[in-house]
């Protein structure tokens, strides 16, 4: 089981992040929780300076705009 | 964990690597061949018409039926190569950049990558406080955040595609300097004390993200989605700005607007700077309508100003900013690149009579 985080504020973007996220996942038959991180003090603390980002088991691995589908399935199984 | 994983199959090989540049090519060189064909295009539609050319009718339709096309067209090309651009910065890499540097120089080089570095306001809290918490100076995060939506690629190509390339890089330079100006001022004042607790407590550390494969062919696809992205959003606006623009040349006579917007009335630049801050995101139609009241009379320092205004004191970006920032930090912002934006406004009066 991954855990996945979703940072953002809510913005279309975030939201199509993490349906790709499921979505790769599914893909790739690897189970996943996906949680959406909304508060802004919880986001600054990843570090990061823009969403929407992606957390997997505690590792940032993706800031700002969508993720590729490549790298996104490459995080997953990594 | 290793990131070094070029080999992806199927993916970033020669041939379609090749394929996507080459139709990129074929793309730009119809573009070039179509835009060429724009003004006898509009004569044909006014021919067409039973209207005399020379009428007032007759001359808005002709503004319309040139302009339209040509400042779409101008702008997809600026939003597209803009795109492509961006695609080698990221708010991360900016923030790395700019992080421990000194005021002054800091400044500068803030106001600089803020042309080039992706930035949208729905993401602005989390760039605040990730620049902030990492160490970037609260005066070059505001020389950072003035510059990024004030110097935006639908400006600078409206300007460029209405006034030509002299007003563009005008536009361009000021804005610059009101950037570095009032982050550097901002800086100074050391406000540190007035952002929201809650930013003041953040402590995060930058991270360090994997490196993305990026290809060419994902660069092209970049520049693709800000044109569907961003002319897509706002091309409505710019007909409307330009329909408004071509009765403006029509009909409202010159001597009438050079005597409101004109350069003898000192008052006009607080006046455009103070019914821009309410306005926002209709800057894509107001630049047409911006540029029909310049061929009538309008100063252009004053419809600088006003554009300026409109763009970078926002009320809306003001309530984003809000969650970060105390009232009376909000307020100094705007005092400060208020008075720049002014002084931008009655400078260019004055300079280019």
């Amino acid at each position: 089981m991954r855990d996945v985080k979703v940072l953002g504020p809510g913005c279309a973007r975030c939201v199509a992040t993490a349906e790709m996220v499921q979505k790769e996942a599914g893909k790739l038959g690897i189970p996943v929780t996906i949680e959406k991180v909304t508060d802004y003090a919880a986001i600054a603390g990843y570090g990061i300076a823009s969403t929407p980002g992606i957390v997997i088991d505690g590792k940032v691995v993706h800031a700002g705009g969508l993720p590729k589908s490549e790298d996104l399935s490459r995080w997953l199984a990594g | 964990m290793s990131f070094n994983l070029t080999t992806e199959p199927a993916l970033g090989t020669g041939a379609s690597i090749s394929m996507w540049v080459g139709a990129t090519a074929i793309a730009l060189l119809a573009w070039a061949v179509i835009y060429n064909q724009l003004a006898p295009f509009s004569e044909w539609v006014v021919a067409l018409m039973p209207v005399d050319p020379k009428s007032e009718l007759g001359e808005a339709i002709t503004f319309f039926a040139y302009d339209t096309p040509k400042v779409l067209m101008l702008l997809t090309l600026v939003v597209f190569g803009m795109g492509i651009v961006r695609s080698f910065f990221s708010p991360e890499r900016t923030r790395a950049l700019l992080a421990g540097r000194r005021e002054g120089i800091g400044n500068v080089a803030a106001a600089a990558l803020g042309i080039f570095t992706p930035f949208c306001s729905c993401s602005a809290v989390p760039l605040f406080v990730g620049f902030v918490s990492a160490g970037v100076p609260l005066g070059v995060t505001f020389s950072f955040l003035i510059a990024a939506p004030m110097i935006n690629e639908v400006a600078l190509g409206l300007l460029f595609a209405l006034l030509g390339w002299k007003v563009a890089l005008t536009y361009l330079c000021f804005g610059l300097a009101v950037a570095i100006v009032a982050g550097w001022i901002i800086g100074r004042l050391h406000l540190e004390g007035w952002l929201e607790e809650w930013v003041r407590n953040v402590r995060a550390s930058a991270v360090e993200l994997p490196t993305a494969t990026i290809t060419i062919v994902d660069r092209i696809k970049a520049g693709i989605e800000a044109v569907k992205d961003i002319v897509g959003k706002v091309w409505p606006w710019i007909v409307a700005g330009i329909a408004v623009g071509a009765f403006i040349h029509g009909y409202v006579p010159a001597d009438l607007l050079a005597s409101i917007m004109g350069r003898g009335a000192w008052w006009s630049v607080p006046a455009a700077v103070l019914v821009g801050i309410p306005m926002y995101s209709n800057a894509a139609g107001i630049i047409p309508v911006v540029e029909a009241l310049i061929t009538k009379g309008a100063a252009l320092g004053t419809v600088l100003a006003f554009m300026m205004s409109v763009i970078a004191l926002s009320l809306p970006e003001m309530i984003i900013l809000r969650k970060v920032l105390t009232i009376r930090l909000i307020a100094v912002f705007a005092g400060v690149v208020g008075t720049g934006i002014l002084a931008v406004g009655f400078l260019f009066n004055a300079l280019f009579q």
